[in-house]
């Protein structure tokens, strides 16, 4: 038998999602680390680790007056958070700091922050941005036509991705779109960059959210129900030029970091109860289904479409609503780790009855970076 | 209308602008590999030798994908293409496609590309636009 050794025991994001005109980026980290502080009863100084991704982490530990003796600033992107945990959960088993937090506040639709998210790349600046795609949009969506032809995914199955999430949105008072879409209203939106339309992008939010990990032994000295992580959970990269992908059909960074995060925490797909894929645009649940294993190359659109994912189907995915729907602040990440911790607390608004174990896979980047994690919220197995 | 995105070039990419400047679409090749590859660097990517030579593309490949924007960008009028090209050496390259419809009726994929270069700022820039003869 196996004992849990890291726990999540905090857990919030901030005080107002979607539109915060009245805070800056550096006000919603804290705001949320605020929030996350005192679901568990601590304060700031009872931080000894603190984490970031997007930010100066400095410029958040100075902020909110911690005195950490660890710190860490990955940032490749929206699954930077996730990264986090998995780089937190080792620094706490190796004894270099006991309690840590990790904060994420992005002004992405208010735009009060002092710089980009992502650090820019030489060569991604010298040989793809002079063409033109100098936003997400253009980037990430660049292998899908060929995914498209090589495995035979559809603009419907895409516009299903948008349709079901949606369907979960609804569940969550905080998610900003939650009126129901049809497949049409998704291929009759705007087109932003073919073949995807408005409906198949994520929104452009303000928020944050923050979480607070400990070891399992101290987990029950907190008022929350421990969240544990199982296993190491998992990282892989390619890099920010998405036109240098080794397959447009698959990401290889996606199958290292779940390889990983599966083989540690000793589980099977069937297993998962829960699932988290980070969706700024709708071909990344397709792209995680597949690459995670959890459906064979070509078969996840038709999963999505055929409902094996939606409300009541065998593995509930994107249950916020996820970026096409809950929110995105740019770098998403981190609510999606929020709705696994909801989940396994047994506390979500589209709570899945009975969940025990959830997996939460993000992307950073356009297809640059990948992390996945599993949660559970049982201490043995 | 803003100017199109000028590179910021390095020492170690030079060459492949003189190259364009040229009228020559340059490639680097691993000696040990036996492997081309881009983008430039002074060592091969897939195995960390530096014994590489820069050698000449032939300037034909195929469509691999692509995406239209409809998205303000600077020096770009919408809808245009972004596309990624797959060189017959086997490599891949973001690009353009010039010299066509920006329209999915005019692009499909694995169609035949060719080299041209855009004089931008002092530079010639690759662009590729179908081939004028198969190759």
């Amino acid at each position: 038998m196996r004992r849990a050794a890291v726990a999540i025991v905090g857990a919030a994001e901030t005080t107002q999602l979607g539109k915060v005109p009245g805070l800056s980026q550096v006000g919603l980290h804290a705001d949320a680390a605020l929030n996350a502080l005192a679901d568990c009863g601590l304060k700031p100084a009872d931080i000894d680790g603190i984490a970031t991704g997007g930010h100066d982490v400095a410029e958040i530990n100075q902020y909110l007056g911690i005195s950490p003796t660890w710190y860490d600033g990955t940032s490749v992107g929206g699954c930077s958070f996730i990264a986090l945990v998995r780089h937190a959960a080792a620094a706490i088993e190796a004894g270099l700091c006991s309690v840590v937090l990790i904060t994420h506040g992005e002004s992405g639709r208010s735009n009060h922050r002092a710089h980009r998210p992502i650090m820019p790349s030489m060569q991604q600046q010298e040989f793809e941005a002079i063409y033109g795609p100098l936003s997400p949009p253009l980037r990430f969506t660049l292998p899908v036509l060929r995914k498209m032809k090589e495995d035979g995914l559809t603009e419907e199955q895409l516009a299903m991705v948008a349709v079901v999430q949606r369907e979960w949105a609804a569940f969550h008072p905080r998610a900003t779109a939650r009126d129901p879409i049809t497949v049409d209203d998704v291929l009759g939106s705007r087109m932003i960059a073919y073949p995807f339309r408005k409906l198949m992008c994520c929104l452009v939010s303000d928020g944050g959210g923050a979480l607070v990990l400990t070891s399992a032994d101290r987990a029950k000295d907190f008022p929350t129900r421990p969240v544990y992580l199982r296993g190491t959970g998992g990282e892989g990269a390619e890099g920010p030029m998405v036109s240098q992908m080794e397959s447009f059909s698959s990401s290889k960074a996606f199958r290292v970091s779940g390889t990983l995060a599966f083989e540690t925490a000793g589980i099977s797909h069937a297993d998962v109860d829960h699932l988290m894929i980070y969706d700024a645009f709708a071909h990344l649940p397709i792209y995680g289904l597949e690459d995670l294993g959890f459906v064979g190359r070509g078969e996840a659109g038709a999963f999505i479409s055929d409902g094996y994912t939606r409300p009541g189907g065998p593995l509930p995915l994107n249950t916020n609503g996820g970026g096409l729907s809950y929110m995105h602040s740019g770098m998403y990440g981190m609510y999606a780790l929020q709705e696994a911790v909801r989940q396994m607390r047994g506390i979500s608004p589209a709570q899945v009855p009975g969940a025990r174990i959830s997996m939460v896979h993000g992307v950073g980047g356009m297809f640059s970076a990948a992390a996945t994690v599993v949660l559970t919220n049982e201490n043995t197995w | 209308m803003t100017e199109r995105p000028l590179p910021t070039i390095y020492p170690e990419t030079r060459h492949y602008w003189e190259g364009a400047a040229a009228g020559k679409l340059l490639l680097q090749y691993c000696l040990d590999c036996r492997k081309p590859y881009f983008p430039p660097r002074p060592f091969c990517p897939l195995c960390g030798g530096r014994s590489v030579e820069i050698v000449e593309a032939s300037g034909r490949g195929r469509l691999y994908s692509y995406t239209i924007s409809h998205l303000p960008t600077p020096g770009y009028v919408p809808p245009f293409v972004v596309a990624v090209v797959m060189l017959e050496e086997g490599v891949k390259m973001l690009t353009n496609i010039v010299d066509c419809p920006q329209e999915p009726e005019a692009l499909s994929l694995d169609m035949p590309l060719e080299v041209t270069f855009e004089e931008r700022g002092g530079l010639s820039i690759p662009q590729f636009r179908p081939a004028r003869s198969m190759p």
